[in-house]
């Protein structure tokens, strides 16, 4: 059905103890009529990946403060198209300096939100560029 | 009408051999009802029917999702494989969802033999969501070996699992007060086990004690040859977060699935078909009805019903006597 909801996931990847900002935009998503898959903090890339391939997404939302950026996102971002899901969208938040952005959408992260972005913002970008499926 | 069976045909045989995009990809087509998923399950259905497929319900945050891990955990230990379907309600207003019990079930990556799907309920009450059964059957054929079921846990009675389910788990919490109160009668009478988690917490061993006297005293005992036995679950404690007691929950449930085969499962299986196969009579019947050709005779016989010039008797014969259906 041409209605049903886009299918995110939000992960939390690092070691970090702090998900409130993950938690507000999987919440915000849901009430912008998202289905959020919420998995919680301190994601290896490999769990991000198996939750990504399981639950069949659309979006994969990273969201990350410990630092680890540049290696993190890249490589979910690998394993990610290792397991055949290259039409998924990869977008990344939180504190990510402007200097690497440009590394990192070479890797694959479609858009990198910084703090200020708004729970509308990030969904109308989701639902501008998500992938047409059947 | 070749693309979507082609499509369907494609995905079948890449999950049946093992791919778990391709499953993924299938689980998401029957949680759209696209035309692709009903090829897919009726060339899927005859495959599936071996799994164990057991159902957790209980008020939220009793523990569902935790014992779900700990019993993964248990399986893996001793090579058997499975699958989860966790469903979460979705916003009546906005259609979205929060889906979080993979939180609790997080650290399997990587294992083949473990397999976690979310669904949202999309406004389906009962604690399923309407596709969850498909789902579940989807992953039978895939080979799974145990399917657990997690209801959404209103604490309101998700009874719908019962008939999805071979074996239907009912979680409680120990309570704080002096009397067992949360659990419904009616979620006691769907349960095969009673299962209270958090033996960890001061009360549980007394609330076990409490379920038990109480499921005791709730068997009639006057019409015992004319009906059939009702159900007289065991309750076991359990401690989720510690794998206290989960090694006798999978036991439990390897018994009420042992005991099942040998007649009283036949009876939930039949229940089962009933309830699939009317869901789709009526599915297709409201589809026929509103037919480009129908859709103007059926809505003038519904605005009569609503202005109380027809009674709805006259007003279903009248539509299945327009599908050429007489009696
Ligand atoms: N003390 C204790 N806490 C538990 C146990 N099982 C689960 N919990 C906690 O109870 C909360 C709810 O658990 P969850 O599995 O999400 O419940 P659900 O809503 O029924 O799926 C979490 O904070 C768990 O860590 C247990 O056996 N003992
Ligand atoms: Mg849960």
């Amino acid at each position: 059905m041409a209605t049903r909801p886009i299918k995110v996931l939000i992960a939390k990847p690092g070691l970090d103890g702090h998900d409130r900002g993950a938690k507000v935009l999987a919440r915000g998503l849901r009430d912008e009529g998202f289905e959020v898959v919420y998995t919680g903090l301190r994601q290896s890339p490999e769990m991000i990946a198996t939750a990504a391939l399981q639950e069949d997404v659309d979006v994969v939302g990273l969201s990350i403060l410990s630092g680890a950026h540049m290696t993190l996102l890249p490589k979910i971002c690998r394993l990610l198209r290792e397991q055949g899901l290259d039409d998924v969208l990869v977008t990344a938040g939180g504190i990510i300096p402007d200097d690497d952005i440009p590394a990192l959408k070479e890797a694959g992260i479609a858009a990198v939100f910084g703090p200020g972005t708004t729970i509308a913002e990030v969904a109308d970008f989701l639902r501008a560029n998500v992938r047409s499926r059947d | 009408m070749g693309e979507p069976a082609d499509r369907a045909a494609e995905l079948c045989d890449a999950a049946l051999a093992g791919d778990r995009r391709a499953l993924a990809r299938l689980l998401t087509a029957v949680e759209n009802r696209t035309v692709a998923a009903e090829a897919a399950l009726r060339r899927l259905y005859p495959l599936a029917g071996r799994a164990h497929l057991v159902g957790i319900t209980g008020p939220p945050g009793a523990g569902k999702s935790t014992l779900v891990a700990a019993l993964i955990a248990e399986l893996r230990t001793v090579g058997r494989s499975v699958a989860v379907i966790a469903v979460d309600p979705s916003s009546p207003i906005t259609g979205g969802a929060l889906l979080g019990d993979r939180v609790r079930m997080q650290s399997y990556a990587g294992d083949h033999d473990v397999f976690i799907r979310s669904m949202a309920a999309r406004g389906h009450a009962g604690g399923l969501a309407s596709t969850s059964g498909a789902a579940a059957a989807v992953l039978d054929a895939a080979g799974f070996d145990l399917i657990f079921l997690e209801t959404v846990g209103t604490g309101q009675s998700e009874v719908e699992v019962a008939a999805a389910a071979d074996t239907t788990v009912v979680l409680e919490a120990p309570e704080m007060g002096d009397e067992v109160q949360a659990i419904k009668a009616g979620l006691l009478e769907v349960a095969d086990l009673v299962v209270v988690n958090k033996g960890d917490r001061p009360g549980a061993q007394r609330t076990a004690a409490q379920l038990r006297a109480m499921l005791v005293a709730s068997v009639p005992r006057n019409d015992a040859h004319h009906h059939p036995r009702p159900k007289r679950p065991e309750v076991l404690v359990t401690t989720a977060s510690t794998g206290e007691g989960v090694p006798e929950l999978l036991t439990a449930l390897d018994r009420h699935r042992a005991a099942g085969r040998d007649g009283s499962a036949e009876a939930a299986r039949l229940a089962r078909a009933e309830h699939q196969v009317w869901a789709i009579v009526s599915d297709r019947l409201r589809d026929r009805l509103h037919d480009p050709g129908r859709r103007a005779v059926t809505e003038a016989t519904l605005h009569e019903v609503a202005e109380h010039r027809l009674d709805p008797y006259a007003a279903a014969d009248r539509l299945l006597g327009s599908l050429g259906w007489r009696d």
